[in-house]
Formats: C-alpha cells, sequence, structure tokens
C-alpha cells in the first residue's frame, strides 16, 4: 500500500512556509515527515501527515496549490548498512528512485522510515513486496 | 434573426454612411469654428477654414487635438456649449497622466445611449433581459454608459456598480441575470470565483457578456467563454468622444463595427501623421460629428489597430476595426523592444496559464530586467520540479518568440496579484526614465 504525500507548491518568498504549517497546525495535522526542495524561483514542500485528506483540503481552502502523490515508506533497520541493504533490494529490481528523504518515529527505536518516490508506484511495491519489504500503509502512518 | 437597435442606420449602405458623415461633419466644424477658439486657432494655423470642409472626403484637411491639448485647454478651453447647456461630465481614471474631463449636454447624452443599445442588442438583448452593470458607476463612463443603454432597450437594469463580488454573483444568480458588462479582467476574476464557488458553465444564468474598458485577448475570451458558458462581446470607447459604445462587436465577433454615423475613424501614422489605406496598421483617429458639448475632431486615439470594410453576417454595414493591440501608451519599450501586454498576455493563455500577471521592468547598470510573475494554478502543478520547470522553460520560449526578448519567469502563489475590479493594473516599472 502506497502513502499519500501532500506536494504543495511554495513560493520562494520569507514566510510561506510557516504560512503552510500554520494552516496544519491550527487543523491539528500532525506532520510524520517534511522535505523542502527548492529551485532559482520557487519551492515544492513534500509532506507525509497523519490525515492526508484534511490536510490537502485545508491547504487548498487557504489558497495553497497542492497535490497528492503516491510514494512508498519503507521501514529501514536503524543500523550501520540499514540502507544499503534496502537500496541492495531497489538496485536489483531495478525500481529507479526519483527522490526519497527519511522519518523516524519516536515509538519504534529499532527503526527509521524512508519514504521513496518512485516512476511505477504499483510495480515498485509489487516487486519489493515480494522481497519480503514491509511497505507501510496509510493507517499504519497514521496510527504511528 | 438579427436584431438592430437603429436598423436604419446601421445596416445602410455606404453611399448613404457618407452623406450623413459629409452632411454632420460641415455643420460640425463651423460650429467649432464658431464655438472653439482653441480648435480655430489650430485650424487658422494650419490654413484650413469651414469652406475648405465640403465632405469627408476633406476630413484630412483638420488639424489634429491629442491629449496634451485636452492638457491645454483643462478643464472647459474645448467646451462646445455654454455652461447652461451641459448636463454631465464624466473623468478618466488617469491611469497615463493628468485626468481627462469630458462634458456632455443632454443630445450628447442620448446619442452615447443609443450607441449602447445598439452594442446591448447586438450581444442579444431585448427588452426581456436582465442586465447587470459591473462597471463602476461615477466619473468612469463604464457604469452610467451602458446603464443608459440599457435603459433604452428596456432591459431590467441592476446598476451592481463595480466590486463586491460575493454581491455580484447573488445578483447573477438570484435575480438570473442574462447579460453581465465590465471589465475583461474583473469578467475574468468573476468566473473564476464562481468555478471555486461550484458553479458550472450550465448553472450561471447568463448568456452574453459585454466587456470593455481595457486591452484582452482572444484567448482569455475564450477562457471566460468557456468558464461562464456565455458569448462575450468587445465593447471600445474612450471618454474623449463619451465613453464605451464608440464600437461594438456584433455575433459574429470578427471586429467591432464602429458606430460610424457619429464617429468617423481614420488610421495614420503615428510618426508621419498621414493617413493611412483602410487594413493598415496604424493610430486610430476619431471625429466625433454629433457632440455639441465636447466636440472632438481628428482626436488621436494613441490605439492601435487596423480598420477594414466587410460584409459582415450580421447584415451591419459600418466599417470594422480589430481588437487595439493597445495603447500606444500601454506599450513598454523594453531593451529596445517594444512590447504590449496583450501579447504576454496570450503567451500566458496558450501555454495553460491564466490570465493573472505582473510585468515588472527595472534597469540595472543600464540594462533593462524583464520579468513576468505569473500564478501557478492546480492544472499546471506537478509533484516533479523538472516537469514545472521545463513547463516554466516552454513558458520563457514562447515569451521569446513573441516578443524577440528574453524574460525572466517567475511563479507566485495563487491569488498572490492582487485582482481588479476595473482595470488591471499589469505593469511594474521601476525605471526612472523621467
Amino acid at each position: 500500500m502506497s502513502v499519500k504525500q501532500i506536494s504543495v507548491f511554495l513560493e520562494n518568498k520569507p514566510g510561506t512556509l510557516k504560512k503552510m504549517t500554520g494552516f496544519l497546525a491550527g487543523h491539528g495535522i500532525d506532520i510524520r515527515a517534511i522535505s523542502v526542495s527548492e529551485t532559482v524561483g520557487f519551492g515544492v514542500a513534500r509532506l507525509i501527515v497523519d490525515d492526508a485528506l484534511s490536510a490537502i483540503n485545508t491547504l487548498n481552502e487557504n489558497d495553497f496549490i497542492a497535490n497528492l502523490t503516491p510514494v512508498l515508506a519503507i521501514e529501514v533497520p536503524d543500523e550501520a548498512g540499514g540502507l544499503d541493504g534496502l537500496l541492495a533490494i531497489f538496485s536489483e529490481l531495478e525500481v529507479n528512485i526519483e527522490y526519497m528523504y527519511a522519518f523516524s518515529s519516536s515509538r519504534t527505536m529499532a527503526h527509521a522510515y524512508m519514504i521513496f518516490r518512485v516512476a511505477d508506484t504499483k510495480t515498485a511495491e509489487a516487486k519489493l513486496t515480494g522481497k519480503g519489504i514491509k511497505i507501510l500503509s496509510q493507517e499504519d502512518i497514521a496510527k504511528m | 434573426m438579427e436584431r438592430y437597435y437603429q436598423e436604419e442606420i446601421e445596416c445602410a449602405s455606404l453611399e448613404k454612411i457618407k452623406e450623413i458623415q459629409s452632411e454632420k461633419l460641415v455643420k460640425q466644424v463651423k460650429h467649432v469654428w464658431e464655438d472653439v477658439p482653441y480648435y480655430r486657432k489650430k485650424m487658422e494655423a494650419k490654413g484650413v477654414t469651414p469652406d475648405d470642409i465640403k465632405s469627408v472626403d476633406d476630413l484630412h484637411k483638420l488639424p489634429f487635438l491629442s491629449k496634451a491639448d485636452l492638457r491645454d485647454a483643462y478643464p472647459y478651453g474645448l467646451l462646445g456649449t455654454p455652461l447652461k447647456d451641459c448636463v454631465r461630465m464624466h473623468s478618466t481614471s488617469g491611469t497615463t497622466g493628468k485626468r481627462v474631463v469630458a462634458f456632455y449636454s443632454q443630445h450628447d447624452i442620448d446619442l452615447w445611449e443609443d450607441c449602447c443599445a445598439r452594442a446591448i442588442v447586438a450581444a442579444g438583448g431585448t427588452d426581456e433581459d436582465v442586465i447587470q452593470v459591473a462597471y463602476g458607476y461615477g466619473l468612469f463612463t463604464g457604469g452610467m454608459g451602458l446603464h443608459g443603454g440599457a435603459h433604452k432597450v428596456g432591459c431590467l437594469t441592476i446598476p451592481a456598480s463595480s466590486g463586491s463580488t460575493d454581491r455580484q454573483i447573488m445578483f447573477i444568480n438570484d435575480l438570473s441575470a442574462t447579460i453581465l458588462c465590465c471589465t475583461p479582467s474583473y469578467a475574468a476574476y468573476l468566473s473564476e470565483r464562481m468555478k471555486e464557488m461550484g458553479y458550472g458553465p450550465d448553472d450561471i444564468p447568463l448568456k452574453s457578456a459585454i466587456l470593455g474598458a481595457e486591452a484582452w485577448t482572444e484567448e482569455m475570451r475564450k477562457s471566460i467563454e468557456k468558464t461562464m458558458g456565455i458569448k462575450a462581446y468587445d465593447i471600445y470607447g474612450l471618454t474623449e468622444l463619451s465613453g464605451p459604445g464608440v464600437a461594438f462587436e456584433c455575433s459574429a465577433q470578427t471586429g467591432m463595427h464602429i458606430n460610424e454615423d457619429h464617429f468617423i475613424p481614420e488610421i495614420i501614422d503615428p510618426d508621419t501623421e498621414e493617413v493611412l489605406p483602410e487594413g493598415s496598421v496604424g493610430e486610430l483617429v476619431f471625429t466625433a460629428v454629433d457632440k455639441e458639448a465636447f466636440p472632438m475632431l481628428r482626436y488621436r486615439t494613441r490605439d492601435i489597430c487596423k480598420l477594414w470594410r466587410e460584409k459582415c453576417p450580421c447584415g451591419r454595414t459600418h466599417i470594422k476595426m480589430a481588437k487595439p493591440m493597445g495603447r500606444s501608451d500601454d506599450m513598454l519599450i523594453i531593451r529596445g523592444v517594444n512590447v504590449f501586454p496583450s501579447q504576454i498576455e496570450t503567451v500566458l493563455l496558450n501555454n495553460g496559464y491564466a490570465a493573472n500577471y505582473l510585468i515588472v521592468v527595472d534597469r540595472v547598470n543600464n540594462t533593462d530586467t524583464f520579468e513576468v510573475q505569473v500564478e501557478m494554478t492546480p492544472e499546471m502543478f506537478t509533484d516533479s520540479i523538472a516537469e514545472i520547470e521545463a513547463k516554466q522553460k516552454t513558458l520563457v520560449e514562447g515569451l521569446k518568440s513573441m516578443l524577440g526578448i528574453k524574460a525572466k519567469v517567475t511563479l507566485l502563489a495563487p491569488k498572490s496579484i492582487a485582482r481588479s475590479e476595473g482595470k488591471a493594473v499589469r505593469v511594474i516599472d521601476n525605471r526612472k526614465l523621467h
């Protein structure tokens, strides 16, 4: 099961990111992971939250442009070589990664979590599951 | 079946039109010679007297009037009637310098409202229609001009004036307004707002809109028509000549018929002031042959466009003018190249962006900087930065091929560019050139 990532268009101006987090905080939305990519003129924030639908509605109502992108959230052992072992499987299965970022949860100290954006989410998901990789669902994220 | 407000004159033969024009022109020149010393001096300086003007073919002999003359003669220097015969004045917004004030006798108001009525009927208006006039009422000519025209047609007129967008939408829906009159940028804003509120083209009772008072593009028309499920008609005019209704579009939507029984058009070369043949692109000049209180002869509009005659499917015979490419005052010269905001708007709409944009020009180290700011739209946004950048690059290339110079394109958050309720502000020129 892929996870719904929220991608938000950010104008390159001081205070834009704060404005976004302000609306999310106001609606009690808990951000599990965030990554901000910037170009010369604009930025895109990518977020994993506990309640994706309420987050995107809040943002749209407040004149942010945001959409949902399916990404894979995968548990990685929090130890030396943990990520390397996972990437070896990606490599073996020829799954191309467009971007990735990490997040951790205080409740599961033994594991870290990685978010992967791949070109064909469904196929990648099937291949990785076949190799015994645990892919988190939206419910898992909400419960964290 | 095409309907007309004044069929006899709107569909008159060319000979008949010339005859009317000639008769009125001869009379008007005499009136001005006797009653407007400011213009008489100009005629004397050119060695022209009323005896030289025998028909419309002699029009080219008369001196021009320009905005500078209006400034010199401000406020009463060009008045053609005693003040006791004037019943109203209107004034421009003064966006391009000093305000112009224009005066009207009751006769002038009547003929102006007739012109607006012709436009409303051409846009499908009858006494069955509910017309919402969302042009500003007051000094601006838009509101009261269309209002008067709507009364003449017998429409139920909603004098909404500009602003209070949600109230505009409430009246459109609650009173089932069928015709909307406002600036194109405000129509675009209203359509955007209605879409947000969940109104589809079939839910909106409007059937047509009469939009004018600023330059707009064919692409913008298509977008407004599609979003609101209407026909959008262009209307042209300027305060100096009366207001909206100098020219208007018919069902053919291929240029505006000039009410040439009242306003005789010419196209001139703006540099040599020579009259150019029909079909040439140049500066539009008007002679108002009927107006008593503010009789403009050969007034240079600074609008760049062309004129042509054709057998119009609507049956009207009056000469047509193309949508002005822009007022010559709107034209920017950036790195030596002429740039009209309307060209930029065309490229933006062709590339899937909205017509909400701002052109920012500055001068750094003696070189002009040229930036086009445009709002990101949900349709254009994707999670892939590479894809957004590719679209941005396509836009930069589109602008370069249209204008010949490179612009920096900056993507802004939605609604970060102020929406206008009247004329949109499209240009911020920070160069200290004067």
